[in-house]
């Protein structure tokens, strides 16, 4: 029994149809009961109000866009080294994920930011890596959707996946050195976990393991859909060619 | 190497596009912000690093698709692969043809497009010194976009898409150098990082380019 | 029900509704595609077998 017996596709597929209603619906009560409980049952923070309720999605939705970067990172890397198609597939189907999650942190934190800092959007360091990360994804996923070929594309996309996470890095210093924001500061942040008390804190543990779960069943989900996909394909040029 | 080259800057200078494009395009972007912004000499002198540093960023993107297009259509990429220099040693040739066909005249008519801008004094040394430190980043980054893309038939505005972001470290050391610099600041962090940024480029970006280039000959 | 939000109530509750739009939006798209990919396999599958 090793982890390796998931990169064969019917394996992967089998397995990934047997959890995926307990993961989906795990999520599902995990963001339930979080958001629930984030919206309704906490009180307002003395120097917030109630915009306080919107860390419940903003914070984890921000830990996944990156989290799901470097799970994309790893896919890659198994793909170049081991070849196994499970692993390039994850990785496509992880990026319109992450690239949603990178939209929600952005969106939430632009609302947050209107009443807060009296302005949309600011050329703070952690907005403006965001906005990169997003693009970052926009490019990886164009790139996927461009090439014909399926060998071809996971290979160039996790070329692509690797660099654009050098220069990801890079760009975060480089950002940080050009503008030291407004997010930084403890009075505003609340990412800073001895900043928030544990009124606040479970609830957004709770959000987290929610969207975590979520992340997983998506990409189980996802994955399945392109292994039948590349399946699909792959006849379809065989009932060509026949 | 040398003959491979000297037969891409031929090549170059021969279709035309090389210098006079990029260095047009340059001119245009630089010409265009002042009636955008207004002609106020103080607006001007504030952007003028940033201005300069993105119109030779977009110069660069212009010419970057021809880096391998044509040696792919022609099938002299195929004849390159497999030649006894390695692929990445080509790879690197193709990223200093193109800078000496486009970063570097950028770089040499960058002073007088900061006249345009009312750069001040204190600035254009560090204007051409950032340009001479960072355009052969933005071409080496370049090629490896152009890399990636080189088997698509529109590939053009998906390399933008690439290359651009990678394009914002190099940018941000850049603009920051003419900025501090104009401003009589010190710039020898953000110096010494773009030339950092350039050499780690130059040193490991052809191995990322030619093993994408491999797999689109494939 | 509804919590007091006081003056932040339009901020609080639009980015609740985006996101929420959003990660739905995302949840059924997935399972769409995943269906109809499904479907697809499975016509090509049967035509498959049909033929021999």
């Amino acid at each position: 029994m090793s982890l390796w017996e998931y990169a064969n596709p019917q394996k992967f597929t089998r397995t990934a149809s047997a959890l995926l209603p307990y993961v989906g619906g795990l999520a599902a009560l995990c963001l339930a009961v979080g958001l629930g409980w984030g919206f309704f049952l906490t009180p307002e923070a003395a120097n917030f109000g109630s915009t306080v309720k919107i860390i419940y999605i903003h914070v984890p939705a921000a830990l996944m866009a990156i989290n799901a970067w470097l799970m994309m990172l790893v896919a890659s890397l198994i793909w170049l080294v081991r070849r196994h198609h499970v692993s390039a597939l994850a990785a496509r189907a992880a990026a319109p994920i992450g690239l949603t999650m990178t939209l929600i942190a952005l969106v939430t934190g632009a609302i947050w930011g209107e009443p807060m800092w009296g302005t949309y959007w600011a050329w703070d360091p952690r907005l403006t890596s965001f906005l990169i990360l997003f693009l970052f994804y926009l490019g990886y996923i164009a790139l996927w959707e461009a090439i014909e070929n399926p060998d071809a594309a996971a290979d160039l996309t996790s070329v692509l996946c690797l660099v654009g996470s050098v220069f990801a890095v890079l760009s975060r210093y480089a950002v940080n050195f050009w503008n030291q924001g407004l997010h930084q500061g403890a009075s505003l942040s609340l990412d800073k976990e001895e900043n928030v008390a544990d009124v606040y804190y479970q609830p957004l543990l709770l959000c987290i393991a929610g969207f975590v779960l979520l992340f997983v069943a998506l990409v189980l989900l996802r994955t399945r859909t392109e292994i039948r996909a590349r399946r699909l394909k792959a006849l379809i040029a065989r009932e060509r060619m026949g | 190497m040398i003959a491979l080259l000297v037969r891409d800057l031929t090549l170059a200078i021969r279709a035309g596009g090389g210098f006079g494009l990029g260095l047009a395009f340059f001119l245009i972007v630089v010409v265009l912000v002042p009636f955008g912004v207004g002609p106020e000499g103080e607006i001007l002198s504030a952007i003028a690093p940033g201005i300069l540093w993105v119109g030779a960023l977009l110069s660069c993107l212009l010419s970057l698709d021809r880096i391998f297009a044509l040696d792919f259509e022609d099938g002299s990429l195929d004849l390159l692969a497999t030649a006894p220099i390695p692929l990445e040693a080509v790879v690197a040739m193709k990223a200093v043809a193109h800078w000496l066909t486009t970063g570097l005249p950028l770089t040499l008519a960058a002073p007088v497009l900061g006249l345009l801008m009312n750069l001040d004094p204190a600035g254009y040394s560090w204007l051409v010194a950032s340009l001479a430190l960072g355009t052969p980043a933005l071409s080496m980054i370049g090629a490896f976009g152009a890399a990636l893309t080189v088997g698509l038939k529109r590939g053009g505005l998906l390399l933008s898409l690439l290359v651009l972001p990678l394009y914002v470290p190099t940018l941000i050391f850049g603009a920051e150098t003419v900025g501090r610099g104009a401003d009589g600041m010190a710039t020898a962090t953000p110096m010494l990082m773009l030339a950092g940024i350039t050499l780690a480029t130059l040193a490991l970006l052809p191995f990322a380019a030619a093993a994408a280039i491999r797999i689109n000959l494939r | 029900m509804m919590p007091e939000l006081g003056k932040y109530a339009a901020a609080v509750l639009s980015s609740y509704g985006i996101s929420l739009v959003l990660m739905i939006g995302l949840v059924v798209l997935s399972l769409m595609r995943g269906a109809r990919v499904r479907r697809q396999l499975d016509e090509v599958e049967a035509r498959r077998k049909a033929d021999g």
